[in-house]
C-alpha cells in the first residue's frame, strides 16, 4: 500500500498489474510510443461481409484471454455487447476482458456471463447494477474506471490493447465505410469508436442498416475496417438518443442555474471568443439557457461549444452564437439531425477531446465549463463514482479531463439530496481533484477555490453569495446532521484511474 | 406612512412539505406564507401543525419576513394553529376569510394574549388578512382600520370569483372594481395592498402583464404559487434607471433644503416636497433591494432630523 498526494491508500497491484499512484494533475509524462497493430492487406476485391454476429466473432479471430471492445455512442438503447458476449459464450470462449467506451445500466444482462467465466474484467467503468454487485461482493470482476481522455490514452499508448472492436454502425456500406448521422440506429458522432477504429488490432463495423457504397459522409473509413457484420437490430431507438432534453424546473435547480451564470458573467470569459461545455442535466441545460441570453444581450460571438451535445447547444450554434460545435456524443434527436447536415457542428474523437498525452486536446481551450457532482469535499475533490451507500454506480465521463482543461471549471449541486449533505468533510471517493475544481455553486451559496481569488472578488462585489467551503458545510450539516461513514473491507474491487493514467482513487468492497 | 418593508412577492409554502420548508431561507422572494389552511389537506391539518411548529423553532437566523396562513377562525383548526405556531415566532399571521373587520378585532385580541404570555412587545405580531369574498370587499375600509397590526390587504382573487360565481381570466377584467376598493382601502388607512396570486406558473408572459397592471394600479406585491413566479415580478417591479436617477436627485435636493432650513426645494423647475420625497425613497430602496444601488435610505432621510 502507498498513499497519494490527496491522502488515499493505494495498493502496489491490482489484477496483475503495477499501480502508479496520484501526485498532480500535471506532472507525469509518458514514456512510451504510440500503440502499434499489425498492417494488413485485403485480397483485391475481397469481401469484408462475413455475415451475422458468430461469424464475425470467428474471423476476428478471438480467442480466450482477449480484450474487446464497443462503443457507448448508442447510450442505455445498446443491444450489441449484450448480443455479442451471448455469441462468445455460444462459441465456448472465455476469460475476455471488456474495454468499451463506457457500460450502461442495459449490460445488466452481462451478470450471468461474469459469473460464468467468459468476461473476466472490465478495462472501463461501468454504470449501473454490475458496479453495485462488485461493490458489494456479490460479483468477483476486476474494474478500472477510466475517463474518456483517459480511455483514449489508455488505447493509443497501447495500456490496453484491443485485440478486437466490435463497432456498432448505424450507416454503413459492405467495404466498411460507416457513419453514426442515418438509419434507424442513428446516434450522430461515433467519436469514442474513432479511437478503437484507429487502435484496436482489428476492427469489426456492426450494422442494422447496410447501404449501397459509399456510406458518406465517411466518419469511419474503409480503410481501418476488417470486416462488415449484420445484425437485425443494433439497439431500441428510443433510449439510443431522447427526443427532448428538458430544462429543469425545480426551483432549487433554476436558483444554482442562476447563480452558475453569475459566476460565468462575472469570470470575464463571456466575451467574443468564448468557449463554453456544459452537461445535459436539467440544471447544466438552464445555465446554458442563461449563458444564451447573457451572450445575446452582449452581442457575444463565442468560439466553440463542446463535450456531449444537445438541441440547446445547436441553437445556440444556429443563432450564430458560437463559430462551431466539437461533438463527441449527440445526446438527442435535434443534435443528431444537426451533425449530419452542419459542417460546423464537427465529430470530435475522444482523444482530440480530452486525452491528456497529446500535443493539446480540446478541453484546454475551454473558458468555461459545468460539471456535476454526486459529493463535493471541503478541499474541492469531487465524487461522481460512488453513491451514498458507496457501491460503484457511476462511470467518470469526462469530468476530471474537463475540470483540468477549463480555465474555469465549475461545479453544479443542490447542496442537499435527499437527507444527504453534498459537501462534505471527505467525498467517499475522488474522481476529480479539487486543484483542478474552480467553484462549487449549490443554491445556499457559491465556494470558490484559493486558486481564482481575482473571480472571488469580482463575485464579492456583484453581492453573490460568496462563501467559504467550510462555512457551506457547517450550514449544510446543521440541516442534515453529520452521516455515518461507509464501512469498507480491506479487498480493492476496483481502481478509479486519473486521466494520466495514475491511480486517484480505489473503490474497496462495501462491508455487509 | 408606516415602517417600510418591501413585500413585492409572497410566496405560499405548503406547511405539510418538509423538503419545500427547508428551501425557505433559499427562496429569492420577499416573505412566505406558510400555509396552513387550503394547501393542507384535512387529513393533514395537525401534521402540518407540527411541522410548521418545528420549523419555525428551527429557523433561527431569519431572511425574509414569514407569514403564517392560519385556518379561518370559524373552523376548529384555527385556535390549535395559533398555540402550535406562535411560540415559533413568525412575523405575522395571513388571515383568511377576514370577511369582517370584527374577524380582524377577535385575532387581535388573540394575537395580544399570546404576545403578553410570550413576554413579547404588544403589537409584534402583524396581521395581513384576506380580503376574498364579495362580503369583504364591501367592508375592506373598516377592515383596513380594524387593528394597528395590520400591514397591508390582501387580495385573493380565486375564492373572490368563486362567492361571485364567475371563472376568472387572465385578463381580470372581472377583478378590477374589487382590486380597487382593497387598493383605496389600503391606501386611505396608509398599509400595502398585495395582490392575489397567479396560478399559471407556466404562462410568465400572462403573470408578467397581470403584475404590470396591478402595479399601475398601486398594488405594492403579489402573493404567488412558485418560487419561479419570483424573477418575473421582481423585473416588474424594479424601478427605470432614470426613476432611480431622479430619486438620487431628490433625496440630494432634500439634504440640501433642510441644510437652508426649508422642506421645499425646487429641482429642475419642479417642486421637491414631502409626498416626492416619500416617492422616491421608495424608488432608492427598492432599487437597493435590486441590487441597483448601493445607497441606504433612513427615516432620518425622508423626515428630516428632529
Amino acid at each position: 500500500m502507498a498513499l497519494n498526494s490527496l491522502g488515499r491508500q493505494i495498493p502496489e497491484s491490482f489484477a496483475g498489474k503495477k499501480l502508479v499512484p496520484y501526485s498532480d494533475p500535471w506532472s507525469l509524462q509518458p514514456h512510451a510510443e504510440r500503440s502499434t497493430r499489425a498492417i494488413r492487406r485485403l485480397s483485391h476485391n475481397g469481401s469484408k461481409l462475413v455475415g451475422g454476429l458468430r461469424e464475425a466473432i470467428i474471423a476476428s479471430g478471438l480467442k480466450d484471454g482477449m480484450t474487446i471492445s464497443t462503443h457507448h455512442s448508442l447510450r442505455n438503447g445498446d443491444q450489441l455487447l449484450n448480443d455479442l458476449v451471448k455469441e462468445i459464450d455460444a462459441l465456448g470462449i472465455r476469460d475476455i476482458k471488456i474495454a468499451s467506451t463506457s457500460i450502461h445500466i442495459v449490460h445488466a444482462e452481462l451478470i450471468p456471463y461474469i459469473r460464468k467465466g467468459v468476461i473476466t474484467g472490465f478495462e472501463c467503468g461501468v454504470n449501473g447494477p454490475i458496479g453495485e454487485l462488485v461493490s458489494k461482493g456479490e460479483l468477483d470482476c476486476p474494474i478500472v474506471v477510466r475517463s474518456h481522455g483517459g480511455r483514449a490514452r489508455s488505447l493509443i499508448t497501447g495500456e490496453i490493447p484491443v485485440d478486437v472492436a466490435f463497432l456498432a454502425a448505424p450507416y454503413c456500406d459492405e467495404y466498411g465505410n460507416f457513419n453514426g448521422y442515418y438509419g434507424p440506429s442513428a446516434c450522430g458522432s461515433l467519436g469514442y469508436a474513432q479511437v478503437d477504429a484507429q487502435h484496436a488490432h482489428k476492427v469489426v463495423a456492426v450494422t442494422d442498416n447496410l447501404v449501397p457504397f459509399p456510406a458518406v459522409p465517411v466518419g469511419i473509413p474503409q480503410s481501418v475496417v476488417d470486416f462488415v457484420a449484420q445484425v437485425p437490430k443494433l439497439g431500441d431507438p428510443k433510449k439510443i438518443v431522447s427526443t427532448t432534453t428538458r430544462i429543469t424546473t425545480d426551483p432549487i435547480g433554476l436558483q444554482i442555474a442562476k447563480y452558475a451564470a453569475l459566476v460565468m458573467e462575472s469570470s470575464g470569459y463571456v466575451k467574443d471568443g468564448f468557449s463554453f461545455q456544459t452537461g445535459t442535466g436539467g440544471i447544466s441545460l438552464a445555465v446554458a439557457e442563461n449563458v444564451r441570453a447573457i451572450m445575446r444581450k452582449g452581442k457575444v460571438k463565442g468560439s466553440f461549444g463542446c463535450g456531449g451535445i444537445t438541441g440547446n447547444f445547436v441553437d445556440m450554434l444556429e443563432e450564430g452564437l458560437f463559430e462551431a460545435l466539437f461533438d463527441v456524443q449527440c445526446f438527442d434527436l435535434r443534435a443528431v439531425e444537426s451533425i449530419g447536415r452542419n459542417q460546423k457542428h464537427v465529430e470530435m474523437t475522444a482523444g482530440t477531446y480530452a486525452n491528456p498525452f497529446n500535443c493539446g486536446s480540446v478541453v484546454n481551450r475551454l473558458d468555461c465549463a459545468i460539471l456535476s457532482a454526486t459529493e463535493v469535499d471541503v478541499n474541492f475533490n469531487v465524487n461522481v463514482n460512488t453513491e451514498s451507500m458507496g457501491y460503484l454506480l457511476h462511470n467518470t465521463g469526462g469530468h476530471c479531463d474537463v475540470a483540468a482543461g477549463a480555465k474555469v471549471s465549475i461545479v453544479v449541486a443542490p447542496s442537499i439530496r435527499g437527507r444527504l449533505p453534498i459537501v462534505r468533510d471527505a467525498v467517499t471517493t475522488i474522481t476529480t481533484p479539487g486543484e483542478t475544481v474552480g467553484v462549487i455553486v449549490t443554491e445556499r451559496g457559491i465556494a470558490v477555490n484559493d486558486n481564482l481569488p481575482e473571480l472571488k472578488a469580482e463575485l464579492i462585489r456583484r453581492h453573490a453569495p460568496v462563501k467559504d467551503i467550510h462555512q457551506l458545510r457547517d450550514e449544510i450539516y446543521a440541516v442534515t446532521g453529520v452521516p455515518k461513514p461507509i464501512e469498507f473491507e480491506d479487498k480493492v474491487v476496483a481502481l478509479i484511474e486519473y486521466r494520466d493514467g495514475s491511480i486517484i482513487d480505489v473503490v474497496r468492497q462495501v462491508r455487509a | 406612512m408606516a415602517e417600510y418593508q418591501l413585500r413585492r412577492t409572497l410566496l405560499y409554502v405548503p406547511g405539510n412539505m418538509p423538503s419545500m420548508l427547508q428551501n425557505i431561507p433559499l427562496f429569492q422572494c420577499d416573505g412566505v406564507i406558510i400555509d396552513l389552511e387550503d394547501a393542507v389537506p384535512l387529513s393533514e391539518k395537525d401534521a402540518a401543525r407540527i411541522l410548521v411548529k418545528r420549523y419555525l423553532e428551527s429557523y433561527k437566523e431569519r431572511n425574509k419576513e414569514i407569514l403564517v396562513r392560519i385556518n379561518g377562525l370559524d373552523t376548529k383548526w384555527a385556535l390549535d394553529d395559533l398555540k402550535a405556531i406562535l411560540p415559533g415566532i413568525p412575523d405575522g399571521i395571513r388571515l383568511p376569510k377576514a370577511d369582517t373587520p370584527e374577524i380582524v378585532e377577535r385575532l387581535d385580541t388573540l394575537l395580544t394574549e399570546y404576545e403578553e404570555e410570550l413576554g413579547l412587545e404588544l403589537g409584534f405580531f402583524k396581521i395581513l388578512p384576506s380580503i376574498e369574498t364579495a362580503q369583504a370587499v364591501i367592508n375592506a375600509t373598516a377592515i383596513a382600520r380594524a387593528s394597528p397590526r395590520l400591514i397591508g390587504l390582501a387580495f385573493g382573487a380565486e375564492d373572490y370569483t368563486a362567492t361571485m360565481e364567475i371563472n376568472r381570466t387572465k385578463g381580470g377584467e372581472e377583478l378590477f372594481n374589487a382590486r380597487m376598493n382593497v387598493l383605496w382601502a389600503a391606501k386611505a388607512a396608509g398599509i400595502q395592498a398585495i395582490d392575489s396570486i397567479f396560478s399559471d406558473v407556466n404562462d410568465m408572459e400572462a403573470l408578467r402583464v397581470e403584475t404590470e397592471l396591478i402595479k399601475r394600479l398601486g398594488f405594492t406585491g403579489k402573493c404567488l404559487v412558485n418560487p419561479r413566479q419570483t424573477d418575473v415580478i421582481h423585473e416588474v417591479f424594479a424601478p427605470k434607471q432614470d426613476e432611480i436617477d431622479y430619486a438620487l436627485q431628490v433625496m440630494e435636493a432634500i439634504k440640501r433644503a433642510r441644510e437652508m432650513g426649508t422642506g421645499v426645494i425646487s429641482l429642475k423647475g419642479k417642486m421637491v416636497d414631502m409626498p416626492v420625497v416619500i416617492r422616491s425613497a421608495r424608488v432608492l430602496r427598492t432599487a437597493r433591494a435590486h441590487g441597483m444601488v448601493d445607497i441606504i435610505i433612513n427615516e432620518e432621510d425622508i423626515h428630516g432630523a428632529e
